[in-house]
């Protein structure tokens, strides 16, 4: 090891005031110094579980394509993916602390702060859909599951940007801009499995069968969306826009569209309602085992 | 605090470097949105180039650290969100340094994912929309060989004429 290198090890352990990006280093409110005050007429608590949702998507979706590093088949596809996974923390990031912010404009005052809501929530206090849970048996799913998510996603974004909210309105803007790039990558490959190859081809097929059962769920109606007129977009009014991604991207994979029936939901309860699957509570375990190992911990 | 104290302020907030793309500062990439006195303090106002860039943090520290050492104390660094950071607001100036350091700089962002677009984006289902001039020699004859690069801001491209490998900073 040259001494310019030890230099640097050396300077990793060395206590300063330099903050740096994991748990623990001394995070900084992502929407520091933002006027964070919910609008007049706006349901604070509708607004702060809300955002909860859609951030919980982002977070656990980020950690499901984070599990594929070292895993891609090629060493481009292994940057795109975790590029795409910090594009989604950093959407759950911003929506958790808007969340805990709009938390805070209740009349108790008590919001809290995004390591809280991502790392010391249980199961049933999640609210993301069900279709982010499961891992991907294969890189045919992984692509058909990124397809759907992002095109749903950035359809969601896309009317979010004009939200009451000015702060949920300028975090869907952004998040437009990232989707894009998202649909798109997976878009390409769910094309080239599906028109590849006969044993892509089938693989591709076999996969959307296995992800469709949790499209459904995506468009159900949730009273906490029905409690922001102007805020929040009505998940039933993204299936037209939705439907048309998917045909075009079917038709050019030469795959047929799932005849999957939708995935029963409990008691009339899904994702939203914090009823979850059984591959969630061993996500979760990883996700927050550190920080609940060692809470408050620094280094 | 005097409009050459606010000066001098902007000059030194200007110069800080990005810390992924140390060749351009954060002028350069339009990341650095203002520099103002609020109640005779600092307040300077930066813009995330992607929603998870963990550079962000890097930037607001620098600026601090950088305007404490120039006789600022007790600076303020705010975060903007909207309107969103674009790549069109990289200079000139910026795309020049880019170009010279072997980093082909953005295009400009096509209508359907500019501010003024009204429904659905579309799907680009094929590599690329235009050309994307080697920065090396020139040359058009350039091949996208994936989307993402190192950092989220860049894809991967190869020159088919001189055969070598590029990094293109991608049109947000």
């Amino acid at each position: 090891m040259t001494e310019d290198e030890f230099a640097a090890y050396q300077s990793l352990g060395e206590e300063t005031e330099d903050h740096r990006w994991a748990f623990g280093t001394g995070f900084t409110d992502p929407l520091e110094g933002i006027d964070a005050s919910v609008p007049d007429g706006v349901d604070a608590a509708a607004l702060a579980a809300y955002c909860l949702m859609l951030g919980d998507d982002a977070l656990v979706y980020s950690h499901r394509l984070q599990q594929w590093m070292t895993r891609m088949p090629e060493l481009e596809e292994e940057t795109a993916l975790a590029n795409i996974a910090l594009d989604l923390l950093g959407q759950a990031r911003m929506l958790l602390a808007r969340a805990g912010l709009a938390e805070g404009a209740l009349a108790d005052g008590t919001g809290r702060q995004e390591d809280q809501l991502a790392f010391f929530r249980d199961e049933h206090e999640f609210r993301n859909v069900r279709l982010v849970e499961a891992p991907d048996a294969d890189f045919a799913e992984l692509a058909g599951r990124l397809l759907i998510f992002s095109a749903w996603r950035l359809a969601l974004f896309g009317r979010l940007a004009g939200s009451a909210d000015p702060v949920l309105a300028a975090i869907a803007a952004k998040g437009v801009k990232e989707l894009t790039y998202h649909r798109d990558y997976a878009a390409r490959w769910v094309i080239r499995l599906g028109d590849g190859t006969p044993l892509s081809h089938c693989r591709m097929q076999a996969a959307l069968g296995t992800v469709w059962p949790l499209v459904d769920e995506l468009f159900q109606a949730d009273p906490v969306t029905a409690a922001l007129p102007g805020v929040a977009a009505d998940p039933a009014g993204l299936r037209g826009e939705v439907d048309a991604v998917f045909d075009t991207v079917l038709a050019a994979a030469t795959l047929d569209r799932p005849g999957a029936a939708p995935m029963a939901r409990v008691a009339g309860r899904s994702g939203r309602d914090g009823v979850h699957t059984e591959a969630f509570g061993y996500l979760l375990a990883e996700l927050q085992s550190v920080a609940r190992a060692h809470p408050g911990a620094t280094w | 605090m005097t409009a050459a104290d606010l000066a001098a302020a902007r000059e030194i907030a200007a110069a800080v470097p990005d810390p992924e793309l140390p060749m351009v500062t954060v002028a350069d990439l339009g990341i650095l949105r203002d520099v103002a006195a609020e109640d005779g303090r600092l307040v300077v106002t930066i813009t995330p180039t992607y929603s998870g860039c963990p550079a962000l943090r890097e930037i607001a520290h620098d600026l601090q650290d950088r305007l404490s050492r120039g006789g600022f104390a007790g600076v303020t660094v705010r975060t903007a969100l909207a309107p969103a950071w674009s790549s069109d607001w990289i200079t000139a100036e910026g795309r020049r340094k880019l170009r010279a350091a072997g980093i082909a700089p953005p295009a400009a962002v096509p209508a359907h994912s500019g501010p003024a677009h009204q429904g659905p984006v579309p799907l680009t289902l094929t590599a690329r929309r235009g050309p994307v001039p080697c920065p090396r020699c020139g040359s058009r004859d350039t091949t996208q060989t994936a989307a993402f690069g190192a950092t989220a801001c860049k894809a991967l491209f190869r020159c088919e004429a001189c055969r070598e490998p590029f990094e293109y900073m991608k049109e947000i």
